[in-house]
């Protein structure tokens, strides 16, 4: 099932408080923080694009590692927020870093495709070598077409992931995984081409505090776990509502589940590698020890990977 | 207990308020619940009427009124 190397991410510099979001849907910044956890967010710059915040995670993803570009062998690119129809921002990713002609594959999957690229890596890696798994979004410019609406404007943010897994070595090795869709509620969350993001909140919310933590037993069931032995949790972050009620659900404390909504608001399929970015280079795999991963989206995707740490 | 009265008592143990909902008022519409009260709702449903209700049930329609909780509950049986 391969190892987990490395991880990066990329963060663009302008913040953007929730009080200026608020100013911008008639509402205040304490209601977005009740309702969403979130205090601020980061939007790109005017020249960044997904494929420029691709390509700075994953640099810095491979920095971290200490290989060279040359050495992939497979690059899968998530992104719900590409700025073309085709090609994807997976060539160009690839080709910037200078993968030479490994394919690059993109995965169009919104919210949980940073977890679908890590689980897709992880079964592929035997055959295809080490595999550059970047989750890059520009939700700004989703956000911000007219009409804006209060629900979906105040919760998203810009910025990128990387995580490197590697056939042979790493931190962690991946141990267990799980993916699902069900196409039924396509249309509760979803990005029609040139319109805005349409979203039931409360379908999404619903759907997600079950699928969650249903994911995470499935795979804490296949290596004879319980949740209770788990010492850390990463999670798309979506909403701090959201992560916490997934904690409850579980039976452990919330404290268990790494956040930084509060910075970066939900950054889509970038969210989980960016948390599970900063998780590692602030506490790393604990030797040993199990570590959840799981993912929620637009599909609706859903899964999660267990990996343990070296 | 009336059933429709162990709703109430359901919806107001989610809500943390006194309220008392019109049997067809919109919980959610109406600002009585938030969303991630939707989730709590239904599992209170399901201990206090000893079902499961599956995911392919999770329409929020179909919890969205007092009323409409109780044609699910009928649907049922």
């Amino acid at each position: 099932m391969g190892y987990i190397r490395a991880f990066g991410r990329y963060l663009p510099e302008r913040v953007v408080t929730s009080e200026e979001v608020a100013s911008w849907v008639r509402t205040d910044a304490a209601w977005i923080r009740n309702v969403s956890g979130i205090e601020e967010r980061r939007f790109a710059a005017d020249g960044e694009s997904v494929t420029s915040m691709g390509v700075a995670a994953a640099k810095d993803c491979l920095a971290s590692s200490g290989l060279d570009a040359a050495s992939i062998g497979l690059v899968l690119v998530s992104s719900g927020s590409a700025e073309r129809q085709f090609p994807g921002p997976a060539s160009e990713i690839a080709a910037q870093l200078g993968c030479g002609d490994a394919p690059a594959i993109d995965l169009p999957v919104a919210s949980a495709g940073g977890l679908f690229g890590m689980v897709l890596a992880s079964r592929l890696t035997t055959t295809m070598g080490r595999i550059l798994v970047v989750a890059a979004e520009k939700m700004s410019a989703v956000v911000q077409r007219e009409p804006l609406e209060r629900g979906v404007a105040i919760l998203f943010g810009d910025g990128a992931g990387a995580c490197l897994i590697d056939p042979e070595m790493g931190d962690a090795r991946i141990v267990e995984s799980a993916l699902h869709s069900d196409g039924s509620y396509a249309s509760d969350l979803a990005l029609e081409f040139g319109k805005p993001l349409a979203m039931n909140g409360r379908s999404v919310i619903m759907q997600a505090s079950r699928k969650i933590p249903s994911v995470i037993q499935e795979v804490l069931a296949k290596a004879s776990l319980s949740a209770t032995e788990i010492p850390a949790f990463l999670m798309h972050q979506a909403n701090q509502n959201l992560i916490d009620r997934v904690a409850q659900a579980l039976g452990v404390p919330a404290t268990k589940f790494y956040s930084n909504i509060r910075r970066y608001g939900n950054t889509s399929s970038a969210s989980l590698l960016i948390a599970a970015c900063e998780w590692w280079r602030e506490s790393g795999f604990p030797q040993g020890q199990p570590v959840v991963f799981s993912a929620f989206g637009a599909g609706f995707h859903w899964g999660a990977l267990l990996a343990r740490g070296c | 207990m009336d059933r429709r009265l162990q709703l109430v008592n359901l919806i107001r143990q989610v809500a943390k308020k006194d309220i008392t909902p019109a049997a067809d008022e919109s919980l959610f519409d109406s600002g009585l619940l938030d969303s991630f009260a939707l989730p709590d709702l239904v599992s209170l449903i399901e201990q206090k009427f000893a079902i499961k209700i599956p995911d392919s049930d999770l329409n929020p329609r179909k919890f969205d009124s007092v009323e409409r909780i109780e044609e699910y509950l009928d649907s049922r049986g």
